[in-house]
């Protein structure tokens, strides 16, 4: 039995997860379980997902070994390239999976949230490929950070909605999607951007990115002689592409880090609490209202995580630590000039954490496998203006 | 159900509708405004209970009028603890039921938090995210202290989970009107009075349905098979627009002379 296997019948790891949402939705919850497991283990299905995220989606994408960088570091370093998948991110792992499933449910409609506007882009480009109506839902900070990603939408053909409640970043594009679910549940589906959400999202993300970790597993035997990466790191924002890598190496000898924002750590300041439908680590105030988060990381800014991951923490199969803001740009520069990869801001994360810790936490001579979740072309800008304005 | 285990708010609402009336139950944001004299106000205009709202910074059931109301309330510094105390403070004729989601409960812990409403007064509670299947603890903890946990049955839901429904809740049966978010609504949705009559085949509990009931009208036309309304959005909406507590009088008094006259 994995460590990461099924979910308990009420959608818990542990004492994490479960379905705290409207009655209203609880109908829609039970058929999404069903109908996944049952698609999950159809072989029709599950061949319909892989021929799609090979012949267009890019995969398997390759594990590049970083010489100069694993030089400059006295470690040995691998990425995941998930940069190289089709739209730029992890992310269309999921967002292929969840449009064949709202296909095959009957539904002519997605929804999702996006904040960095990769989810938004996946899920606008697999409703174009697969011929469904979609609407993103975008705080409205968001929207102007990442300008180019809204246009991207726009140009697959799916609508954005921009959202000025609350904080007008993802916590609040969630809210406004679920709010939209609850009145359209009979013909849309709602593409969950992460590892988060009502059971059965948490599990059935992590399942259609669990592509990351097998593929990776067998990729890195295949280098290191039959044996695993000594750590494998990767950045946690809900924790899609984290749980996704993890899942693939979770039951071997690999060290587990999910590298968190300083301004969003979830796992590592906050408490168990509940929202956007689950129980999980929670940013929130002395009476439980919750916290905005704050990263430089559109796709990071937000003040919960996937159940799973406050679940591999608690038993102490995973551990969870921070990269702050400075540390990730001298990171997303650094593996530029060493290695000629552009990392979005993301993974950036997962980078400074492994520059910081080289030669202490991770011992020299380690090997570390980094998921490189995404490419920073979205990001060019805003960085741009940052180093701008810094340098 | 024998009758000692019934609460204050089950009680009074089971003796209004036994005694061939219509029952009326506002809801308002706490924390907005002189809230509490509107609380009274509304009472005054012949409320049957009232629905207190403890705002949350992540209202998903809501839409844009309570959002902006619970905003606005948490922006002027409005917290549970304070609210609570401001209703201990007064005394009302009427049962008062608080709602609020599911985490500011959870902060606090089941047992502190019923114990602390029962001894503000408070009658029952009103939690739109914490569902049937993950409600167990708190309808614990809400029974052992006198709190009446009121559940919400959706149009979506089975037979088999009206059924299940309306067997826990307590205080009233809360039919979620259409399927969508709080808000006003031009008029009323075929599934309000649905709601109503299928959960009236399950239980004698007061069935109540709110969300998108807005106009007395509407409040009339539902009531016909409901045991009567819950009226947020509108009453949130005319505090919002600065009517104080006299436009929640009058507005309250319009939808308790429409229920009357039937
Ligand atoms: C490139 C990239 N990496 C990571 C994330 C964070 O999401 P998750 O933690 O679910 O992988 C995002 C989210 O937008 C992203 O765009």
């Amino acid at each position: 039995m994995s460590i990461m296997g099924m979910p308990s019948a009420s959608g818990r790891f542990g004492e994490f997860g479960g379905r705290f949402v409207p009655e209203s939705l609880i109908p829609a919850c039970f058929k999404l379980e069903e109908a996944f497991g049952e698609a999950w283990a159809d072989r029709e299905f599950t061949d319909e997902y892989r021929r799609i995220l090979s012949e267009y989606g890019g995969r398997p994408t390759p594990v590049t070994e970083l010489r100069r960088f694993s030089e400059q570091f006295g470690i040995r370093v691998f990425l995941k390239r998930e940069d190289l998948a089709h739209t730029g991110s992890h992310k269309i792992n999921n967002v292929i999976g969840q449009a064949l499933l709202t296909k095959r449910m009957g539904k002519t409609r997605m929804i999702a949230e996006t904040g960095a506007g990769q989810h938004g882009v996946a899920t606008a480009t697999a409703a174009a490929l697969l011929g469904l109506d979609c609407v993103i839902y975008m705080g409205e900070v968001d929207v102007a950070r990442q300008a180019l990603n809204v246009f991207r939408m726009k140009l697959l053909g799916a609508s954005v909605v921009t959202v000025t409640s609350g904080s007008r970043t993802l916590k609040d594009a969630i809210n406004e999607a679920m709010r939209e679910w609850v009145a359209s549940v009979e013909t849309t589906h709602y593409c969950i951007g992460s590892v988060m959400g009502p059971h059965p999202y948490p599990f059935m993300v992590r399942e259609f990115q669990r592509i990351i970790g097998d593929e990776a597993v067998v990729q890195t035997r295949g280098i290191l002689n039959g044996g695993v990466p000594d750590y494998v790191v990767a950045c946690v924002g809900g924790g899609s592409n984290a749980a996704g890598t993890f899942a693939g190496f979770v039951d071997t000898s690999a060290k587990l880090v999910g590298v968190e924002p300083e301004g969003g750590a979830a796992i590592t300041r906050g408490i168990p609490g509940i929202v956007h439908g689950m129980r999980s680590n929670l940013l929130q105030d002395d009476v439980g209202q919750v916290l905005e988060a704050y990263s430089i990381s559109a796709g990071l800014d937000y003040p919960g995580v996937g159940p799973e991951h406050s679940y591999l923490s608690s038993i102490g199969r995973a551990s969870y630590v921070t990269a702050g803001d400075d540390e990730v740009l001298n990171a997303l520069q650094v593996l530029s000039r060493l290695e000629g990869v552009i990392p979005a801001l993301e993974p950036a994360h997962a980078v400074a954490y492994v520059i910081r810790e080289a030669g202490k936490a991770i011992p020299l001579g380690s090997s570390v496998l980094i998921t490189m979740s995404g490419r920073g072309d979205k990001d060019a800008e805003s960085v741009a203006r940052i180093l701008g304005e810094t340098s | 159900m024998a009758a000692e285990s019934l609460g204050d708010l089950e009680r009074a609402l089971r003796d209004k509708k036994n005694s061939g009336n219509k029952l009326l139950v506002p809801y308002l944001t706490a924390g907005l405004g002189n809230w509490v004299e509107a609380l009274h106000a509304v009472i005054d205009a012949g409320a049957d209970a009232v629905e207190v709202g403890i705002p949350f910074s992540d209202p998903i059931m809501d839409g844009p009028i309570i959002q902006e109301a619970s905003q606005k309330a948490l922006e002027a510094g409005a917290t549970p603890a304070g609210i609570l105390s401001e209703l201990r403070r007064s005394s009302f004729a009427v049962p008062i039921a608080i709602m609020t989601y599911y985490n500011i409960v959870h902060h606090a812990g089941h047992d502190r938090f019923a114990k602390e409403l029962a001894d503000c007064g408070v009658s029952g509670s009103i939690i739109p995210d914490l569902q049937l299947d993950e409600a167990g603890e708190w309808m614990v903890s809400a029974r052992e202290n006198g709190v009446d946990n009121v559940m919400m049955a959706a149009p979506s839901s089975s037979p088999e989970r009206l059924r299940r429904l309306a067997d826990n809740s307590r205080g009233f049966v809360y039919g979620i009107g259409l399927m969508g978010v709080t808000g006003v609504r031009n008029s009323l949705a075929d599934s309000a009075s649905e709601i109503a009559r299928r959960l009236k085949e399950y239980t004698d509990k007061p069935v109540l349905v709110g969300v998108g009931v807005s106009t007395t009208e509407q409040a009339v036309q539902v009531s016909r098979i409901a045991d009567g309304v819950i009226v947020g959005s509108a009453l949130v909406q005319r505090l919002l627009a600065g009517g104080g507590p006299q436009g929640a009088f009058d507005l309250m008094r319009q939808f308790r002379n429409a229920l009357d006259a039937g």
